[in-house]
């Protein structure tokens, strides 16, 4: 054996070791791959009959020379090793990728876990949001059921990767949402008569009516608007992200999608963006098993988002997305790394569709409800840091009775006040297609206005003209 | 004449020989002190002047950096920075989405696609993200610094996907503007004004005229107005309508037509949304008479948005039914290119009908 060739004497022993048994017929000189940059190994090769288990009829094994093994090529990238044996990576590895969990089901810390510390202020903040997005979710669904509202999509059994992915960014940071991540919003601080103004479609609706109920958006919290198109705000987080850098804010942006965004085109395109351009960007990926009916196996067969990000170049971490303190030590230090090291960062966050996908859905005409309450149940993640932070002594049954019920009785107040307000005005039907209403709108308003006052009836009248 | 547009031959459009457009008084004035330039160095000046006036432009794109495939972007990395021109990997939706972030955050992102061929994979980007941008968040949010300019349009050997001139798609989209030159100083100018304005942009570029059409250019930061279009040759008997490389063919058509006694005034459209319907209507009620040009396949192309528009406003106006020479209804085919184009005799021969209707 040619040991003083070798780079790695006893990766290379290993090996040789392992050539037997994995080779197939292949020769690093072969007229179809470039020549080797190490060339001083001569005509050292010959065919000889593989007569290992495994072999298929007609293969050959050569009998390779160890000097062979640490032939380097330069390749753009860096150097690749020429190996003589032929070994496909495996579709997936036998292990699926671990997950990252400080909290145990019953809010217990998990001993040796290493988490980023949350002060009593920050920790009540984040389990009394929770509690407030729970609330919210119960009375919007019911007055989407009475009629009150056209449309509404919860977040159950996502409020802690919700509140917990809010709290370890700062307000600089910039947020490109999906839709299911109100409580990004609610921990920035939009008002429960925000988002009740927006589900009403409401003058007072920063969105001015024109967009279903839940398309949130608010510059002054830098949460860019919801847009119903899945994944599409994926690469816009990286354009922006890279304006951060250039402008040298110490900010990142974060933008969230589900599983069934990672089999969008945008998707792809935006991770190898944000790779190449190295921008400084939190992927956050909520997996929680559904896109509306179809389940993860049918969506894709890689180990979750977590190995793609890691296909892209991109630093990623799977982590519980039931535990709050999981997901705020994950984003926090994946904020660290984006905006220090200007390098996109992927997070990907196990969790549970507890809900239908909306009020348009049945969930359980395509999922078991055993499974549904499961997860509601058992791995609730309210209820799991509730533990923690009663067991810290920050928070007891009374507060928790008196923070459900204020909030319940602010949300219905916002409820009626929103419902009462005036809808916005005809004019905003023309205003901000562009920054001034060119000439043919206004001819179509002039039109529409004559068509009004012949047909009145035709139209709603909580629409002021 | 101020400005002369002069054609070199270009393979086998020979027939299409050096040919001055009429000017106006706009385009006089921008005329001034300007230098014989083609059309990509007229819009690779329009980048230079972008990026130099405006530390928050960016120009971006597949092969982008080394100067572009049609040279359009030379020199811009070397005097502006590569973290301010850039190649992007080979990917159209992620070029625009990734402008339309850029654009999010008060830049202006000034992307570039390699063919309008190739645009289709931005198409959900461009119509569902860009367009909606600022009326769906309430104008808590625009990319009105987004200007996307794409080579468009025949280039004499460009087949299926070199050829393509899919402006029609983008003027059913709401929120945009679609603008495209006939002219280096068109180009210049207009480019300029896309950049510029507050509202995302699509920018067809000429391709056939990169290197072919040469004008004198003012070397100055100078804009053209969006939106309003161009009447460069006067006349009493027939309005032409066109936008682009066609302007060209629509010229030499009103020069035959000329020889023939037949007075054809020409209009460059020069923005297609939102477009100048004012100045079209003006024209037809002068002339009575209207044909539209266009390289894209006849049915849905734009042209049909004009006739119908001008049929509704100018009905009782009209002594003939409105013409349109355009594009057939084939995928852009190779060696039929001929036989697929919009030229100046089919134009001719429009005029002649129309006219004697």
């Amino acid at each position: 054996m040619a040991v003083r060739l070798m780079r790695s004497p006893t990766l290379a022993w290993r090996k040789m070791a392992s050539l037997a048994a994995f080779g197939r017929s292949l020769c690093p000189t072969s007229p179809r791959f470039p020549a080797p940059a190490c060339g001083n190994h001569g005509s050292l090769l010959r065919p000889v009959r593989h007569l290992g288990s495994g072999e298929a009829a007609g293969e050959r094994v050569l009998q390779v020379d160890n000097r062979c093994s640490d032939q380097v090529l330069d390749f753009p990238g860096g150097k690749v090793m020429f190996v003589p044996e032929m070994r496909f990576l495996p579709g997936s590895p036998n292990e699926r990728i671990n997950c990252y969990r400080v909290l145990d089901d019953n809010g217990q810390t998990i001993s040796g876990s290493r988490f980023q510390e949350v002060s009593k202020e920050v920790a009540i903040k984040m389990y009394s949001d929770m509690v407030t997005l729970q609330v919210m979710d119960t009375i919007f669904y019911e007055a989407q059921r009475q009629g009150r509202i056209s449309f509404y999509l919860t977040s159950n059994g996502e409020e802690a990767i919700n509140v917990a992915s809010a709290a370890a960014l700062t307000m600089d940071d910039i947020v490109f949402p999906q839709y299911r991540e109100p409580g990004v919003l609610l921990w920035r601080g939009f008002t429960l008569q925000e988002f009740a103004n927006q589900c009403f479609g409401n003058m007072l609706d920063y969105g001015k009516g024109r967009q279903m109920p839940i398309h949130y958006g608010s510059s002054r919290l830098n949460y860019f608007t919801v847009s119903s198109p899945i994944a599409t705000q994926i690469p816009h987080a990286v354009g922006a992200a890279y304006s951060l850098k250039t402008d040298g804010k110490n900010a990142c942006t974060i933008t969230y999608f589900g599983d069934g965004g990672t089999s969008e085109g945008d998707f792809h395109a935006a991770l190898n963006f944000a790779a190449v351009m190295e921008s400084p960007v939190i992927f956050f990926c909520r997996n929680n098993g559904w896109a509306i009916s179809t389940p993860t196996e049918e969506q894709f067969r890689s180990d979750g988002a977590v190995v793609r990000g890691q296909a892209y170049g991109i630093h990623s971490i799977r982590v519980d997305g039931n535990d709050a303190l999981a997901v705020y030590s994950a984003v926090h230090a994946a904020r660290e790394m984006a905006v220090h090291d200007c390098r996109p960062v992927l997070v990907e966050a196990l969790t549970y569709r507890v809900g239908h996908h909306s009020t348009s859905d049945d969930s359980t005409k395509y999922r078991s409800i055993d499974e549904i309450e499961h997860w509601k149940t058992a791995r609730d993640p309210v209820s799991r840091f509730r533990k923690w932070v009663e067991g810290n002594g920050w928070w007891s049954e009374a507060a928790e009775v008196e923070h459900r019920s204020s909030t319940r009785k602010e949300l219905l107040r916002a409820i009626q006040v929103a419902e009462r307000a005036e809808k916005p005005p005809l004019s905003e039907l023309f205003t901000d297609v562009y920054d001034q209403v060119p000439a043919n709108l206004q001819e179509q308003e002039k039109s529409l206005r004559e068509t009004i006052k012949k047909h009145r009836n035709d139209y709603p009248s909580d629409v002021p003209v | 004449m101020a400005t002369t547009m002069a054609l070199r031959s270009f393979g086998r459009r020979t027939s299409i020989a050096a040919r001055g457009f009429s000017s106006s008084c706009e385009t006089e004035k921008a005329a001034k002190d300007g230098k014989p330039i083609n059309l990509f160095s007229a819009i690779n000046q329009a980048l230079h002047i972008a990026l130099d006036t405006d530390p928050r432009a960016y120009v971006f794109g597949e092969d982008v950096r080394f100067g572009g495939v049609f040279r359009c972007t030379t020199g811009l990395a070397d005097r502006f920075g590569r973290s301010r021109v850039f190649n992007t990997p080979l990917c159209e939706q992620g070029i625009v989405g990734f402008a339309i972030g850029l654009a999010a955050m008060g830049n202006r992102a000034i992307a570039e696609i390699q063919f309008a061929d190739y645009i289709y994979p931005a198409f959900d980007q461009i119509v569902n993200e860009a367009a909606k941008f600022r009326y769906r968040s309430g104008n808590e949010f625009n990319c009105g610094g987004l200007t996307i300019r794409t080579p468009y349009g025949a280039v004499g050997h460009g087949g299926h996907y070199h050829s393509q001139s899919p402006e029609s798609f983008f003027c059913h989209v709401p929120g945009l503007k679609v603008v495209i030159p006939r002219s280096p100083q068109q180009a210049k100018g207009l480019l300029l004004s896309c950049i510029r304005d507050p509202n995302p942009s699509i920018f067809f570029e000429p391709k056939w005229l990169y290197r072919l059409a040469v004008e004198e250019v003012p070397e100055h930061d100078y804009m053209l107005p969006l939106s309003e279009a161009e009447v460069i040759r006067q006349g009493s008997d027939i309005t032409l309508v066109g936008w682009g490389a066609q302007l060209s063919v629509l010229e030499q058509a009103c020069v035959e037509a000329a020889k023939e006694g037949i007075s054809c005034e020409l209009i460059d459209l020069r923005t297609l949304i939102p477009w100048d319907k004012e100045t079209v209507e003006a024209s037809v009620r002068k002339t009575g008479k209207l044909l539209i040009s266009h390289e894209a396949p006849v049915t849905g192309g734009f042209g049909a948005e004009i006739s119908a528009s001008i049929a509704e406003s100018c009905f009782l106006r009209l002594e003939a039914p409105v013409a349109r020479i355009c594009g057939l209804d084939t995928p852009f085919p190779l060696v039929y290119e001929q036989f697929y184009m919009p030229t100046k005799n089919k134009i001719l021969d429009a005029i002649k009908a129309t006219v004697n209707y």
